[in-house]
């Protein structure tokens, strides 16, 4: 793969109009030197789930960190992120209320060693949501948005770490839920799931999508095409494909693309 | 030789060796239960002290020990949290940090006895708190301060990273996150790390000497008055405690019983040391499993 | 390749299909519409956050003027004797003459300076091969449970009070040593004994450190080259550890240099230059600790003292600059 940059590649583009959050020449170093991210420009269509895929390494996972500015305190990042037509990637941003705007849910389910409920309410208590009715109301509301509600009703006030994992993934799903964000970055989220809670978050997911837009990092092929509208390839640091889901599995225009995909399937 | 033959030989020093310092481990606590248990009565923990008779207790220098322990920890806990927490998760990594580390380690391997007679010069001399419990707590703070600052950074960075991107990822403030989440799961480090310290504390007498100094003064423990000289809550008088006690009896040599005194303090001390030891470890096991219960109530 | 390719054509239509068909009609939360105002301003967070850095950065900055205090103000009454009582640094260092009221010809420190140094090598000596030998034990010859008691052994070592350790020496060690050496029974062995069983902790608590920092696969592989056990301890292990021990005894020495009580009461506290190991002497500590009350502030008697507080404080940041300058060596 000596000779990946010569490869024919597409990257699908979409109006501002059209796109939730789009990037334009991110690039992020570590260490100050150490590029891993090289000009990715990529926008997000609203209401989609788009999955980016590539090797450990290709940058995929830096990239959805960037979205949400997680990779401030070990990194710098270039480039410009558009988030309601504003540049996100500045310092004079509030990131936490970026944030708010944009979940994320991370590769191992990470519930705060609280009950089920406090894991909800949490972060709202700390915006200054005081009404309890309203809270129950939102922890309701957002456990039936992640598909939990049925499993965990009655032991709202147990500790969330006595739930399985896929369990605790869709706590981790509903408490981002919570706060009503527009985007939910999903950074591997069933790569510590065994398949009957891949199947379960899957579905979750993709009822999810009706309303959220969503970009997911992903090693499994299979799931990127069961459940993704677009997906992105990434190599090296680099963005080298990006188009549907179908036309990616089905028809990719670079090689290297074509290779990895039949691999990973393989 | 052959390499066969060496290798019994070394094992056979090896554990000719381990059983002298066991030897010595059970002696020298064995020794010091054994001939100072049998003096701990109720009497000898309930009264007062005597300055050149026989049958003194230590009850002043108990509770002049207990109340400069908890001082020192009131003082102490903030500070060694604040900075804790600076250095787990906010501290860069540059020249700046790396001096401050290099600061902490220097005060944490001064011989006590310069840090009171630090305390001495400023607070005794200096402000003119003269001998007292105030000092002898702040000298003590600065003793323990290094020792808990890097107990409770341990605990905080034990917390998985994991949950700290999860409170971030929710829009929380840093500090909102340390405070609300990364603290509360490293409790049962921190709790650990406290009273580990404090065992130090509590039976430290160098830094003491020159602070809170060599004398108990009357103390009524009937005065709640705060500001009265007599009372034993009063932080400005003079207060020898069990560490010192022993020191002192030994080196005036006036009363008659000093080994007696000196036997039964010594192993009231060891005995707080060993709860302090097991009971930290204990404790913090203990509020582990009940903050991460399968059910909680 | 051609079967394969199928199979995947296969694998995606099935997926791509199975999307169309979502099974459970979906009732959730709206997003929120989002208030872009709000994300060019500062919020509750941001001062949150300012707050607890400044808060804890405050609590870092009073453990480092705190330092400074300390090496300050005992540096400046340390130095007092040399610029203020205007004595020779060189006799101070030198000398063997220690009696400061008699004024500024004899402020030598020589006799504490030796002894100090005495039984802090010599409790050193002493302890290094048992330590070596305890961390061996508990890293290369048993595990599991007896590890444990004696893991929590050492702790509690570490944890008796150094008064208590002083009491022992009076009450066990001082007469032993009269009793097969004669005199007093006070004096440099005494000391060394005592300080022997408080350094022991210290440096087998840090060499199990190192032992236990050397990767399993050097010693593996080492036994399948056909090594003994004690080959490869002592062409792996101790060799790996080396430079980890050396630190470890660093350590010792430093808690054994600056340990007060204890030594003051078994050392029998007479400024002599040392002539043998049961006579009495006295260290820098234990000289601070009996006079520095029998002094009045200011005068050449308490001066000499101070400097002796400021000799201890270097030697402490000595210790500290070789346990660097090895860790970065290693």
């Amino acid at each position: 793969m000596e000779n990946w940059q010569d490869q024919k590649s597409y990257i699908k583009t979409f109006t501002e109009d059209e796109c939730a959050i789009s990037t334009q020449d991110l690039s992020v170093f570590y260490g100050g030197t150490v590029q891993k991210l090289f000009n990715v420009s990529l926008g997000f269509k609203k209401n989609t789930i788009t999955a980016l895929i590539g090797a450990s390494g290709s940058g995929k996972s830096t990239f959805l960190r960037s979205l949400n500015r997680m990779n401030d305190r070990v990194a710098r990042v270039d480039g410009s992120i558009m988030f309601h037509s504003l540049d996100v990637n500045q310092s004079k941003i509030n990131v936490y209320e970026l944030r708010k705007a944009i979940g994320m849910v991370f590769q191992k389910p990470n519930p705060f060693p609280k009950s089920i409920r406090e894991n909800i309410t949490y972060a709202l208590k700390a915006n200054g949501h005081r009404n309890k009715k309203k809270l129950d109301q939102i922890v309701e509301e957002s456990l039936k948005a992640a598909a939990l509600w049925d499993e965990v009703k009655d032991k709202l006030d147990q500790s969330a770490l006595a739930l399985s994992g896929g369990q605790q993934q869709r706590l981790c799903i509903a408490r981002a839920i919570a706060l009503k964000p527009e985007i939910l970055l999903l950074d591997e989220p069933a790569s510590a799931l065994d398949p009957v809670s891949t199947a379960k978050l899957e579905d979750t997911l993709k009822q999810l999508r009706k309303k959220y837009t969503m970009v997911m990092v992903t090693h499994n092929m299979q799931q990127a095409s069961r459940i993704s509208e677009y997906t992105a390839f990434f190599h090296l640091g680099h963005a080298l494909e990006y188009d549907t889901t179908t036309n990616i599995f089905t028809n990719p225009q670079g090689e290297i693309t074509e290779k990895y995909i039949q691999g990973s399937f393989g | 030789m052959n390499a066969k033959k060496t290798n019994r030989i070394a094992a056979g020093v090896i554990y000719f060796l381990v059983g002298i310092v066991i030897l010595l481990l059970i002696g020298i606590i064995g020794n010091i239960l054994i001939t100072g248990v049998p003096h701990l009565s109720w009497h000898f923990l309930s009264s007062e002290s005597s300055s050149f008779k026989a049958g003194g207790g230590i009850r002043d220098q108990l509770f002049n020990s207990l109340y400069l322990l908890l001082l020192t920890l009131l003082i102490s806990l903030p500070i060694a949290l604040g900075a804790a927490i600076y250095l787990a998760e906010y501290a860069p990594d540059n020249w700046f940090t790396q001096l401050i580390r290099t600061t902490i380690e220097i005060l944490s391997s001064l011989p006590s006895i310069v840090v009171g007679l630090f305390g001495y010069l400023l607070f005794v001399v200096q402000f003119g708190l003269g001998f007292s419990i105030l000092a002898g707590a702040l000298a003590l703070t600065f003793f323990n301060l290094p020792t808990l600052t890097s107990n409770i950074e341990e605990a905080i960075k034990g917390v998985p990273q994991t949950q700290r991107e999860a409170g971030w990822a929710l829009g929380l403030s840093n500090w909102k996150t340390i405070r609300g989440i990364v603290l509360p799961a490293a409790l049962p480090g921190i709790i650990t790390g406290v009273i580990l310290s404090a065992g130090r504390v509590f039976g430290e007498a160098a830094a003491l000497i020159y602070t809170a100094g060599q004398s108990g003064s009357t103390v009524d423990y009937s005065n709640w008055n705060i500001f009265s000289p007599t009372s034993f809550l009063n932080i400005m008088r003079p207060a020898e405690t069990l560490a010192v006690h022993i020191w002192k009896v030994n080196t005036e040599g006036i009363i008659p019983d000093v080994n007696v005194v000196s036997a039964g303090t010594s192993a009231l001390l060891v005995i707080v040391v060993i709860i302090f030891n097991f009971g930290a470890r204990a404790l913090g096991n203990w509020i582990y499993k009940r903050l991460t219960a399968a059910k909680i109530k | 390749m051609a079967k394969k390719e199928q199979d995947l054509q296969q694998v995606v239509e099935d997926a791509l299909a199975e999307q169309k068909v979502p099974h459970v009609k979906f009732k959730g939360i709206d997003p929120r519409n989002i208030d872009v105002d709000r994300l060019t301003k500062p919020s509750k967070e941001t001062r949150q956050e300012r707050w607890g850095k400044g808060l804890t950065f405050l609590a870092i900055i009073l453990i480092g003027v705190l330092i400074v205090a300390i090496i300050g103000f005992v540096g400046m009454h340390g130095l007092a004797t040399f610029i203020d009582n205007k004595v020779n640094v060189f006799h101070f260092l030198f000398s063997t003459d220690w009696n400061p009221g008699a004024g500024k010809n004899h402020v030598g420190a020589a006799a504490m300076i030796v002894t100090s140094f005495a039984v802090t090598l010599l409790a050193a000596i002493i302890a290094t091969p048992f330590s070596i030998a305890v961390a061996l034990f508990m890293t290369e010859y048993v595990s599991g449970k007896r590890v444990q008691i004696l893991q929590s052994f050492m702790e509690l070592l570490v944890g008796i009070p150094s008064v208590v350790y002083g009491f022992i020496g009076l009450m066990v060690v001082v007469p032993a040593v009269r009793a097969v050496f004669g005199g007093t029974g006070f004096g440099i062995l005494t000391a060394t004994l005592i300080l022997f069983v408080m350094v022991l902790p210290t440096i087998t608590s840090l060499t199990v450190d190192a032992f236990k920092a050397i990767p399993k696969e050097l010693r593996k592989s080492s036994a399948a080259l056909g090594a003994t056990k004690w080959q490869t301890i002592y062409h792996v292990v101790l060799r790996a550890a080396r430079s980890r021990i050396m630190t470890a005894i660093i350590f010792g020495m430093a808690r054994a240099f600056g340990e007060a009580l204890a030594v003051q009461m078994a050392i029998g506290n007479a400024v002599l230059m040392p002539y043998n190991l049961v006579s009495p002497a006295a260290t820098l500590t234990s000289q601070l600790t009996s006079q520095m009350g029998n002094t009045v502030m200011g005068t050449l008697p308490n001066n000499a003292l101070w400097s002796l507080a400021l000799l201890l404080l270097i030697m402490s940041l000595v210790f500290n600059f070789l346990v660097h300058l090895i860790g970065k060596k290693g």
